[in-house]
């Protein structure tokens, strides 16, 4: 009670890292993409702020997968457009 | 089986699921090189073979394989069924509702887990549903209205206070601030006794009987205990813990309550979860009510179908619905977006703005009678003619 609520220990939200420079590079070449072309989230999302995304960086998101066990997903931290 | 197989297993490009049930499997087994082998090889095809094939259209294979079962579903718009007496709203009418990714549910409900030290204790379990459900004033007291010195009088009931673990005070001062703040209803006078716990309304216009009246029923609704939004808590036992189910929702509000197991507790408001736990979770949220919902009307929808839509839904950051303020009205074909709803808007608002269709994407295509990008279609295949005599 009191303490902001870290979201990272809820079940349904899964494990979020920052990704560096270098595997980056690799992930886009892999893919043969450009960086506008992963999924987004918002740089105030609260699990990208729970780990001090900031905008640019690519978040490596590594689901509980109901067909594959595991999976990893990745999206570029972006700003969150004004209403 | 040695830990060199198990590496080479883990080196190859197969689901995480699918290794771990291979190494499973082998675990305990004499297997020769030769068949360890083969079984690698066998696997890595079979697993090749079950890859979905580039160029096929996989959103069309997932809104048919959600749509047909769809139409078996019920179309009763209140059907509800009763989970320990709270109404949820279920079948189509709750699919749509997910689809459109709307930013209130009908029926919001949350299950709130609670930690060890409660969800094992009744009274304790109890104690904690008082601190979620909203409870309005007069269930502390009595109220009355005054006619002849135009006050609304409210007479607690210490009794009452005590079992619900509030104190006097904290309602004497709770309640004219709720009322100023969330009724935002301003004119009038308070005047609280502890000594006689009581509380006295005074209204700024003495000359109005409709305005005391009003103000008497802003009394009455107030709410001082428990969480605005949450009309109903039911305590109910499940594989014995405690678990309290709720009828509407406020996830932020009820993780700041003692005693309840914040990685648990849930809402079936999609929306708010990701607005609380972010966008993940907001997918996870997806395809967890589409599946139940779905699983609940004995209809089973393969998981990836959902998980696409899920995908597509949460791809920029925050729930988008499915429809025409969503998804499909942010196609960048003009003639795609006019292929769904309101044709003649699209068409209209794309002239004025002068865009152009670069023909793309399927849909486009299919209008304007070219080969579409999808299957075969989508193979440049060029032939050399040889030996060829003209």
């Amino acid at each position: 009670m009191g303490t902001s609520l870290d979201v990272r220990n809820h079940e349904m939200v899964p494990d979020h890292q920052i990704m560096d420079e270098e595997e980056v590079a690799d992930l886009l070449a892999t893919y043969h993409i450009t960086l506008e072309q992963l999924p987004k989230i918002y740089h105030d999302d609260p699990a990208a702020k729970a780990i001090g995304g900031e905008v640019g960086n690519v978040i490596r998101i590594i689901r509980d997968s109901r067909t594959a066990g595991r999976a990893e997903a990745y999206r570029l931290v972006v700003k969150r457009p004004k209403k | 089986m040695n830990s060199d197989m198990e590496q080479r297993i883990d080196a190859l490009d197969l689901p995480y699921r699918t290794q771990e049930d291979l190494k499973a499997s082998l675990t305990d087994r004499d297997v020769t090189e030769e068949q360890f082998e083969q079984i690698l090889a066998m696997v890595f095809s079979e697993y090749q073979k079950s890859r979905i094939e580039p160029c096929e259209a996989v959103g069309v294979v997932a809104a048919q394989s959600i749509g047909e079962p769809g139409t078996q579903m019920t179309m009763r718009t209140f059907h509800y069924a009763g989970v320990a007496e709270i109404n949820v709203t279920l079948g189509l009418p709750r699919l749509i509702e997910i689809m459109d990714a709307r930013r209130e549910p009908s029926t919001p409900t949350m299950a709130v887990y609670l930690l060890d030290d409660w969800a094992f204790n009744r009274d304790r379990a109890r104690k904690v549903s008082w601190q979620i459900e909203a409870a309005p004033l007069h269930e502390f007291g009595d109220i009355t209205i005054d006619m002849e010195n135009m006050q609304v009088l409210v007479m607690l009931n210490k009794a009452v206070c005590d079992r619900r673990k509030i104190s006097i005070d904290e309602i004497l001062e709770t309640a004219p601030r709720k009322i100023r703040e969330k009724r935002h209803f301003r004119d009038f006078d308070v005047e609280g006794d502890p000594k006689s716990v009581s509380l006295t309304f005074t209204p700024k216009n003495q000359e109005s009987y409709q305005n005391l009246f009003q103000l008497a029923e802003h009394v009455r609704h107030v709410i001082v205990q428990g969480i605005d939004d949450i009309e109903r808590v039911v305590v109910r036992k499940e594989g014995g813990e405690y678990i309290l189910y709720t009828e509407g929702s406020n996830l932020k509000d009820v993780f700041e309550v003692e005693g309840v197991d914040i990685s648990r507790t849930r809402s079936n408001n999609i929306s708010e979860i990701a607005d609380v736990l972010g966008i993940e979770a907001g997918r996870n949220a997806i395809i967890q009510e589409a599946l139940s919902t779905l699983n609940e009307q004995g209809i089973s929808v393969d998981v990836r179908h959902i998980m696409l839509v899920a995908d597509m839904m949460c791809m920029d950051g925050e729930v988008k619905q499915i429809g025409r303020h969503g998804i499909a009205g942010e196609k960048e074909s003009v003639l795609s977006r006019a292929a769904f709803e309101v044709t003649v808007n699209h068409l209209l608002d794309a002239a004025i703005a002068n865009e152009v269709d670069e023909l793309n994407g399927v849909t486009e295509n299919v209008i304007v009678g070219q080969p579409i990008q999808l299957g075969t279609g989508d193979v440049k295949l060029i032939a050399k003619p040889m030996n060829l005599k003209i």
